[in-house]
């Protein structure tokens, strides 16, 4: 046995000598090789994924990296992104939303409905569509908390019913046209921010990561536990600047940062903040890991699946609105085809479990990237949406396949 | 044959004329039990003893079919889980119920997180370590997932988690059913400490052997009726008497036969 080091053993958590403390960039590395190993990927499939999907269609034709083309894949990637996000709270309790692709068309269809058709207000049409949403996500969770209904089978009998009700509000002609002037249709298609806002934008997490980093040391230190290794914090930081500040100069050269694909960013830094810094997000980990464990420590498991059904509903409804605003137009297609398995495929990407207990906002904002990059890369090659069916298809089972593997791992390598 | 050893201070928890009825199956009958501060009291008895019912019924899992239970003094009437925790009665169950994809901090705080708004987590690891560091535990690190800590550690976790609340009792269901022996002495270890602060503890164990290493009072249940209250001293044929009811049971008769198939064989030699 060797003494612990006099200096690191002074604070309370650096007191025993077994564990490694990996404080340098050396060790950073380290604990990064030994994660992965152990089938902890975090983002990793997903950054690969991006480099390789970039390379391959970059070959194929170089269109792909243009600017502009970067500007309409993020358009494209709000509408089925918000919906990603409200698929990783379910997933993150071992649950599942099959419907949300038709509850997605529905909030088209209302909006189309109440605004155009009856000549409602916009915002009040906003409204009723996010407020069906809630309900509707209120009857799956009374469906599987009060009725033990698995909500596999709940939302896809939600996937038929939804579907149903957003063909009868659309009636006979099947499509209703928004107006190309309206500030709901531009935002879906043209509104980007102004470059000194996009750029204060892409400052703002380093500094926030640098600011909470250096509190939070701060403070560790003032209680007597070990400061953050700031070295690493700082060097986070600055990485994430250089990044998004790259990011945003080059989708300058095209039309710029789309308000639509931040307003994507700014729903899912809200929940990311939900899951891991509040209480609810705590619980809601808590549930999907161990259930029953999670009820005994007084959580009301009830309450917290209802939580997540609504909130998946909601943000499905959120996504149809953004989708219609996007087409300009509420049709009988929205929501329809491929929407919903791109909504799940994105979580999974990124990292959230199907087994519930792990996964994150950001999961769905990286998968969603990935996925419409495929669907756009295919799309400017001029394949068929045949094919690009097939391939999406492909690159959900190696995303599940990926998942499960990396799960028995950690479950051998004590992570779970 | 009942050698009682009672402190002479006041119980925390009374129990008179405790029953439980499932139906035409009265599964404890008129029980009695005493609590004192700084007391370990360990439960045995048989499979099917009542046991199980009778910590449910402390936990606020089921409510009695009849009698009183007194804490502090007052009558009370469990009514539920919640109203157990909230009197100071916390129970580590048998499978622990821990989250083991949450870390040590999150498990210890689970449903009850210091400003539930925007978690504290300094304040949460801090209070964690002291916790750990008043049991003496030893987790080498509390930012680890529960799915990398040994029995042992986990079981002392489970332990930290419901000292969280400042209880006056805990309850122990079989704390060392799953350990190897380091870690049924650590845990064993823990339960006196867990006492020297001054604690209730009822352990629930078949290991007459650490029931004996650890308990202040032992006190027998069969077929749902107190069977005896023993102190530590007590021989181990005099509690497995009293467990199976009979000093001719199918432990002495064991016994018994491997004595004489022992005699035999050194007659044949």
């Amino acid at each position: 046995m060797t003494t612990p080091d006099p200096k690191t053993s002074s604070t309370l958590d650096r007191a025993d000598s077994r564990v490694r403390n990996d404080d340098s960039f050396a060790g950073a590395w380290r604990g990064f090789i030994d994660r992965v190993r152990s089938g902890d990927l975090g983002m990793l499939p997903v950054m690969v994924g991006l480099v390789l999907i970039s390379v391959v269609f970059t070959a194929l034709n170089p269109v792909f990296l243009a600017p502009n083309n970067l500007v309409n894949l993020l358009f494209d990637c709000a509408t089925v992104g918000v919906i990603s996000l409200g698929i990783v709270c379910v997933l993150m309790l071992g649950e599942i939303d099959l419907s949300v692709g038709s509850m997605s068309g529905l909030a088209s269809a209302i909006i189309g409905v109440l605004w155009v058709n009856t000549g409602m207000p916009l915002p009040v049409a906003i409204i009723a569509a996010l407020a069906t949403g809630a309900f509707v996500g209120f009857v799956y969770a009374i469906f599987y908390t009060r009725l033990g209904m698995p909500s596999f089978v709940a939302t896809l009998a939600g996937l038929l019913a939804l579907l149903g009700l957003q063909l009868y509000l659309l009636g006979a002609t099947g499509s209703i046209n928004l107006p190309f002037q309206s500030d709901l249709v531009r935002f879906g298609q043209t509104m980007i921010m102004p470059d000194w806002l996009s750029y204060l934008l892409a400052i703002l997490p380093g500094a926030v990561i640098a600011i909470t980093g250096w509190r939070t040391s701060q403070r560790r230190v003032a209680a007597g536990l070990s400061p953050l290794a700031m070295q690493i914090v700082f060097a986070k930081a600055i990485i994430l600047t250089l990044a998004l500040g790259f990011a945003v100069w080059y989708l300058s050269l095209g039309r710029g940062l789309p308000w639509m694909f931040a307003l994507f960013v700014l729903i899912a830094v809200a929940l990311n903040y939900g899951l891991t810094r509040t209480q609810w997000g705590r619980s809601m980990f808590a549930v999907g890991g161990n259930r029953e464990a999670a009820r005994r420590a007084g959580i009301n498991v009830n309450r917290i699946y209802t939580s997540a059904f609504i909130l998946c509903s909601t943000l499905a409804a959120a996504g149809g609105i953004l989708g219609a605003s996007r087409l300009a137009s509420s049709s009988q297609q929205a929501g329809t085809g491929d929407v919903n398995l791109n909504a799940i495929a994105a979580a999974v990407i990124g990292g959230t479990s199907l087994f519930g207990g792990r996964g994150s906002a950001w999961s769905a904002v990286l998968g969603i990237i990935v996925i419409q990059a495929i669907s756009n890369g295919l799309t400017l090659l001029n394949l068929s949406s045949s094919l690009r069916y097939m391939i999406t298809g492909a690159v959900l089972a190696i995303a599940v396949i990926v998942d499960s593997l990396a799960r028995r791992s950690r479950v051998s390598h004590g992570r779970a | 044959m009942i050698q009682s050893s009672q402190p002479q201070t006041e119980p925390i928890l009374r129990l008179r004329g405790v029953s439980k009825n499932f139906g035409a199956v009265s599964a404890l009958t008129d029980i009695e039990l005493d609590i004192h501060p700084g007391e370990v009291v360990a439960l045995v008895g048989d499979n099917g003893a009542g046991k199980s019912t009778l910590v449910k019924i402390l936990a606020g899992v089921f409510q009695p079919s009849a009698g009183t239970i007194e804490y502090l003094g007052n009558p009370v009437s469990l009514s539920g889980p919640g109203k157990a925790l909230e009197l100071g009665i916390a129970t580590v169950f048998q499978d622990l119920a821990l989250c083991e994809n949450l870390d040590v901090v999150a498990n210890l705080f689970l449903g009850h997180e210091l400003a539930p708004w925007q978690l504290d987590e300094v304040g949460m690891e801090l209070r964690a370590w002291s916790l750990l560091r008043e049991l003496a535990a030893r987790i080498p690190s509390v930012r680890q997932p529960i799915a990398s800590l040994s029995g042992g550690q986990r079981q002392t976790v489970a332990i930290a988690r419901s000292l969280l609340l400042e209880p006056k009792i805990i309850m122990l269901d079989e704390p060392t059913a799953a350990l190897g022996v380091a870690q049924t002495a650590e845990v064993l270890n823990l339960i006196e400490r867990v006492r020297d602060r001054g604690l209730g503890v009822i352990i629930i164990s078949h290991n007459m052997e650490d029931v004996r290493a650890v308990a202040d009072r032992i006190v027998v249940l069969r077929l749902g009726r107190n069977n005896g209250v023993f102190t530590a001293d007590t021989s181990h044929q005099d509690l497995v008497a009293a467990i199976t009811g009979a000093s001719e049971n199918a432990v002495t008769r064991r016994q018994k036969s491997r004595a004489e198939g022992a005699a035999t064989r050194e007659a044949g030699l």
